[in-house]
């Protein structure tokens, strides 16, 4: 199941388990990646935190917690090449891996549609 | 966040080539008051590379264009006129030559950071877009008994900057490839009359080129018609000048540093120095040259961070790991694609000022270890 949230992140919820990332849109407007910077495994987050960081050569942008839950597993190829993130935002390009917390959040995200519609 | 209220979008100032960025498909964003190009659809990173390796044209016309011209006729009157507000050897500048130079401040600050030139029968003033009225009504008061000052509202600046700009502009304009560095020239460019000098904000070679704001886009387009040229945006704009450790006004000086703080004293010659024919007069000439005999307390310094995070303007700087107390701060700091690493600088204590000195930079609540580091971060390139 793919969901979304209003800060153009993308969940693929497999269970209890979500991986994390991007969007092609958030991708297109940060523009190409020279860093990030991911959470330590067993971190928990409350829905909305700041989980990680990206930055281009610009500026740095926070990426926040979709849902509620503890970091099971982040993705080290997107540190050695923030270019992945770019190339491939949904799917080389996944930021991180977390047990939910509470799997009834994932309501509250939007689909693959309303996500679509927000972008217009 | 706060919508901009609908009069300040239409207040907002358009350079010439406004209608060009558009067209072009350029990310606009306010700067200095002006809806100016962030970036184009190439990117902020491959922009920044490709005035490395070929040429970027860039529109800096939201810059102030100053005509001085001697009320006698003759310059050296300008000359020494300008030398009362700028600490630099203006009176021994010769005509189709420019020259970097600064206002000072009764306090030695720095009120902006400009060129000077000498186009034959007036000097040819480029001033930060920021400090447009300011430094117009200092040079007012300053020089108004002995030259005329005129704004130029209707002309346009380009930059046209890389190892291919001398190539693609000779294709234009043969003349142009016999000036040095920091020459100026009037020269006929598309059938365009236009000023160019040979000096840019990158480190790279190349030239700006001033023209009549109705001939702008005549003039861009003549140049992007060559496959070298690409637009680039004030992103890499910035970008490309932190690799060049050269100084933002607003970020790296501003009216509470010193020249001497702010490692400008290359600028000031001998000849305006303590024991020079044309010592001092300048405002400030006594905090100024105090310092540059003595050293001043404080110093930018090019710093390096040893990971990979960006490092940016802002961060605190501490002495270890665990001080408290912060010994000064970034002021420009990014992700330098052609150093393929953070670059950064900013303020130390002189004595934490010498190379391969370590600091800790705050991050998101990390220290992050950055090593003082000497300038610039990309040798530049200047065809001297």
């Amino acid at each position: 199941m793919l969901k979304f949230t209003q800060d153009h992140e993308w969940v693929r919820i497999e269970g209890d388990a979500a991986s994390v990332g991007i969007t092609q849109y958030a991708q297109e407007q940060l523009g190409d990646l020279v860093f990030v910077e991911l959470p330590v495994v067993g971190k928990r987050f409350e829905k909305g935190a700041p989980a990680a960081v990206v930055e281009s050569v610009k500026a740095a942008s926070e990426v926040y917690a979709p849902i509620g839950g503890e970091v099971v597993q982040v993705n080290p190829a997107i540190v050695a090449d923030p270019a992945l993130v770019n190339s491939d935002p949904m799917g080389a390009g996944w930021f991180y891996k977390m047990k939910l917390a509470d799997p009834a959040e994932v309501d509250a995200l939007m689909d693959e549609a309303a996500y679509k519609e927000l972008l217009g | 966040m706060m919508a901009h209220p609908a009069e300040n979008v239409s207040a907002l100032k358009q350079t010439p080539l406004h209608a060009l960025h558009l067209a072009m498909a350029a990310r606009m964003a306010l700067f200095a008051g002006y809806d100016m190009p962030i970036h184009y659809p190439l990117g902020v990173l491959k922009e920044h590379l490709h005035t490395r390796s070929a040429a970027g044209l860039f529109d800096v016309s939201h810059m102030g264009q100053i005509a001085l011209r001697p009320r006698s006729g003759r310059m050296a009157d300008a000359a020494r006129a300008l030398e009362r507000v700028v600490p630099a050897d203006v009176l021994s500048l010769a005509p189709g030559r420019q020259r970097y130079a600064f206002f000072t401040n009764s306090r030695g600050g720095i009120i902006d950071d400009l060129m000077i030139g000498h186009c034959g029968e007036h000097f040819a003033l480029v001033v930060n877009a920021n400090r447009k009225e300011v430094d117009e009504w200092h040079l007012r008061d300053a020089l108004l008994d002995t030259c005329t000052i005129d704004v130029l509202e209707d002309r346009a600046l380009l930059a046209l900057q890389g190892p291919a700009a001398e190539a693609v502009l000779a294709r234009l304009s043969p003349s142009s490839a016999s000036m040095r560095f920091m020459d100026i020239r009037p020269i006929s460019m598309a059938g365009v009359n236009c000023v160019i000098s040979r000096s840019g904000y990158t480190g790279e070679d190349g030239f700006e080129i001033s023209t009549p704001a109705r001939d702008a886009e005549k003039v861009a387009r003549a140049l992007l018609a060559d496959q070298a040229v690409t637009l680039v945006g004030l992103g890499a704009r910035d970008s490309l000048r932190t690799e060049a450790g050269l100084c933002l006004y607003g970020c790296d000086i501003d009216e509470s540093t010193t020249p001497v703080e702010a490692a400008l004293d290359w600028a000031i010659p001998k000849v305006r120095r303590w024991g020079g024919a044309r010592g001092g007069n300048f405002p400030g000439a006594d905090v100024v040259l105090e310092q540059l005999e003595r050293g001043a307390p404080r110093c930018r310094v090019g710093l390096q961070p040893r990971g990979r995070a960006p490092v940016r303007a802002g961060v605190l700087l501490y002495a270890d790991a665990s001080a408290s107390q912060s010994v000064g701060a970034v002021t420009s700091g990014t992700f330098g694609p052609s150093a393929a690493g953070p670059v950064a600088m900013g303020y130390v204590p002189r004595a934490l000022s010498r190379p391969t000195t370590l600091l800790f930079a705050d991050v998101r609540g990390n220290r992050l270890p950055v090593e003082v580091t000497e300038l610039p971060f990309v040798p530049h390139r200047y065809k001297r």
